[in-house]
């Protein structure tokens, strides 16, 4: 009789203890809810925005598919939590969200201080400005004295301290902590510059009463590393996350995509492919997966080259640093194998 | 048999807790063990979840470089001070639009509380209909309307609204022009501070003097001699400085001159229009508290107008104006944090660009607690004091 009064208050001390007080708890709450619960921006065409659906899409939002896809079998089961900049760490580290997709810049302080890790890039961008075209500014050293329009809590607020410190030039920033309301303020005057990273400008360019009126400068100040992140702690997961990021640029190299996947698997004598794809080895089980789950993945959403189409070239962006490496560009996914 | 049954009265434990006091130490006890109990066990919880996720704790990132700009502040910083500095800097902007907004707001709540008791029709209407219409709108929406008003209806930079070359009004905000930096302008304001003591001193003398012979001593004058004259007679021989620094169109913007900018006069005038709103009905009340009779007395005795409202009707209605007033001046300083919504970088905005550069959210919050308490525990001890010098004293 106490010894079960006693299982059931430590059955009611472990409830109200948040989750992760057990080994790899993540992973083991993502499968037994069957739903990967994913931290996106609340809306930033390209990379995640709810459509006139309500299904999420973007790179960032599609990259919580892929993870969904690899772990519980569907890229319909993700649970979507829009975050502003200000939150978005907090949502993580206190447990509302599994991972963390939006267009976060990867630096040593937030992957050494906030309890999170960056998987890796999943988009190379740098800091740029918007201008309006009539007030006839073409380059960024021509800025001093401009008021600036930048959201909070952004490596964007600090890089562009620095680079006015740096050229020993003046501003005055506006600080709105929603985009929504801080393109407003940019479009109605009240700043002569909006900044972000250039990806975020063209996106934000697209929303303008008249696109044409502004211009992004030439100038890239600053590097700005996007990627996903999850907390410490649950490794299995992290890895899992990981190789699916690193899954999907091998998939583009070796050419495999959603189209041809399962006859790549079937057919292709390329051992890197066979081990990619599961016909040889046993990666997938290594991750604790089974061994077909990258070809479940880009079936699902495609290789980094067809999520980079479908999403990102509508802003008129070209693939630029996130091409593939042999093409130029620095997406390089360590081997599979 | 009378001595076994004390025996048993002693020995049977529940007749000790029969007994009230006991209980009642019994049941105190438990409640602090279940209030410390539940205390240590967030506390606990949070340094073990802290320690899981490998989250840094502690305050000495408050001496680190912070890196990010500050729109405006009452005191020198750049992104090169501390996060410390910058949390200064985020309080002296919310003391600042707090302080202006408490005084901005007790002149018009006053002004329109007493409109509302005045005996014609359409002042008290509007007056009255003042009071519903701002009470009843959300004020982040009020705040919302007035940064609309300033940053979208306003000209562009370089169409301002001029009034001569002393004051230009754009999107960017207000620049009025203000003097150049003198010595002159400080002597002036040391002598205004001598001015107002002097002026207190008057008041004192004059008043002892009353109690003393019964005559009265003109007030008006003289306070209004030490508080003007001294000051300009001071700036006049230091050497009557009127060079003004003029705003003048420069690159981007405007240059040189005092600057308001939009946030700031958003926040100040939707804070003081929405809380002038509940002090009008404060002030209201506590005029209606006080008996028609008071008046009536005060008039037979042959007090003026003024006096009756300074000497009677307004002594006896601050000791019921004074309490919830202390309230409204608290609401005011801690509604200023909606500021965060429109770009007004107070103390919450600077905390929230901390957090997020830093990731010691436990630390920033604390930090905000900490603040918004002691600034409210200084008004309440301030108005306190007051209410207990202005309090009806029954003899």
């Amino acid at each position: 009789m106490i010894g079960r009064t006693l299982v059931r208050i430590a059955t009611a001390a472990a409830l109200l203890t948040p989750a992760l007080a057990l080994a790899g708890p993540t992973l083991d709450a993502i499968k037994s809810k069957g739903v990967l619960r994913c931290g996106v921006h609340t809306g930033l065409a390209g990379f995640s925005a709810p459509d006139a659906k309500g299904d999420w899409t973007g790179i960032d939002a599609e990259f919580c598919k892929a993870v969904a896809t690899a772990i519980v079998g569907d890229p319909k089961k993700v649970e979507y939590v829009p975050t502003n900049t200000q939150n978005r760490f907090t949502v993580l580290q206190s447990g509302e969200v599994d991972i963390l997709s939006r267009n976060t810049t990867w630096t040593a302080t937030r992957d050494s201080t906030l309890g999170a890790v960056f998987l890796g890039t999943w988009f190379y961008d740098g800091q740029g400005f918007m201008v309006p075209k009539k007030i006839g500014v073409t380059k960024a050293s021509e800025l001093d004295g401009a008021t600036v329009c930048v959201l909070p809590g952004t490596t964007t607020e600090l890089n562009l301290a620095d680079y006015f410190r740096s050229k020993g030039m003046s501003f005055k920033p506006v600080v709105v902590a929603e985009l929504a309301q801080l393109t407003q303020a940019f479009f109605s005057g009240r700043c002569d510059v909006f900044t972000t990273d250039i990806s975020g400008l063209a996106s934000t360019r697209l929303t303008a009463p008249n696109k044409d009126d502004y211009l992004i400068l030439p100038d890239a100040i600053s590097k700005e590393p996007l990627g996903p992140l999850v907390r410490r702690g649950d490794w299995e997961f992290f890895t899992i996350a990981k190789w699916t990021l690193f899954g999907l640029i091998e998939a583009e190299e070796y050419g495999v995509t959603s189209e041809n996947v399962e006859k790549m698997k079937a057919e292709s004598k390329d051992p890197a492919v066979q081990r990619m794809l599961g016909a040889s080895g046993d990666i997938g089980k290594g991750l604790g997966l089974d061994n077909d789950w990258l070809v479940r993945v880009i079936k699902a959403v495609g290789n980094y080259g067809e999520i980079y189409k479908r999403n990102i070239e509508p802003l008129g962006l070209e693939r630029g640093l996130n091409a593939q490496w042999r093409d130029g560009g620095l997406m390089y996914a360590p081997p599979i194998r | 048999m009378a001595r076994r049954r004390s025996d048993v009265r002693t020995a049977d434990p529940l007749r000790v807790l029969s007994n009230e006091r006991t209980r009642g130490i019994v049941w105190q006890l438990l409640l602090l063990a279940a209030v410390v109990g539940v205390g240590w066990y967030l506390f606990d919880n949070t340094q073990h979840n802290l320690a899981q996720r490998q989250i840094r704790v502690g305050f000495d990132f408050l001496g680190r470089e912070a890196g990010f700009e500050i729109a405006e502040a009452r005191i020198a910083y750049s992104p090169a001070d501390t996060y410390g500095r910058a949390f200064l800097a985020g309080i002296s902007n919310t003391l600042w639009v707090s302080a202006l907004g408490i005084v901005a707001a007790t002149l018009l709540g006053t002004l329109i509380g007493i409109g509302r008791l005045s005996t014609n029709w359409l002042v008290a209407r509007l007056a009255g209909g003042y009071v519903e219409f701002m009470r009843n709108i959300p004020l982040l929406l009020q705040l919302f309307i007035w940064y609309g008003l300033f940053t979208e209806l306003l000209p562009p930079v370089r169409q301002a609204l001029a009034f001569g070359d002393l004051a230009f009004w754009s999107q960017r905000g207000l620049r009025i022009a203000w003097p150049q930096p003198h010595p002159a302008w400080q002597v002036a304001g040391w002598a205004l501070l001598a001015g107002i003591a002097l002026a207190i001193g008057w008041r004192h003398a004059a008043r002892a003097r009353q109690q003393r012979t019964g005559r009265q001593w003109p007030m008006f004058v003289p306070a209004m001699v030490l508080m003007v004259g001294l000051p300009l007679l001071a700036w006049w021989l230091s050497g009557a400085p009127t060079d003004l620094d003029r705003p003048v169109l420069k690159g981007f913007n405007f240059a040189g001159g005092l600057v308001v900018t939009p946030e700031f006069l958003a926040l100040l005038i939707g804070l003081s229009t929405y809380t002038a709103a509940f002090i009008a009905e404060v002030v209201r009340a506590g005029i209606q508290s006080v008996d028609r009779g008071q008046g009536e007395a005060a008039m037979s005795l042959g007090l003026s107008p003024a006096q009756q409202l300074r000497l009677v009707t307004l002594p006896q209605a601050l000791r019921v104006i004074v309490p919830p007033m202390t309230s409204q001046y608290l609401n005011l300083t801690k509604n200023s944090s909606l500021a965060v919504a429109i770009g007004y970088p107070d103390l919450v905005s600077v905390a929230n660009t901390s957090m997020n550069q830093t990731g010691q959210a436990i630390e920033a919050i604390v930090i905000l607690m900490a603040v918004y308490l002691a600034i409210s525990l200084l008004i309440s001890v301030f108005m306190n004091w007051y209410n207990a010098r202005v309090r009806l004293v029954e003899r």
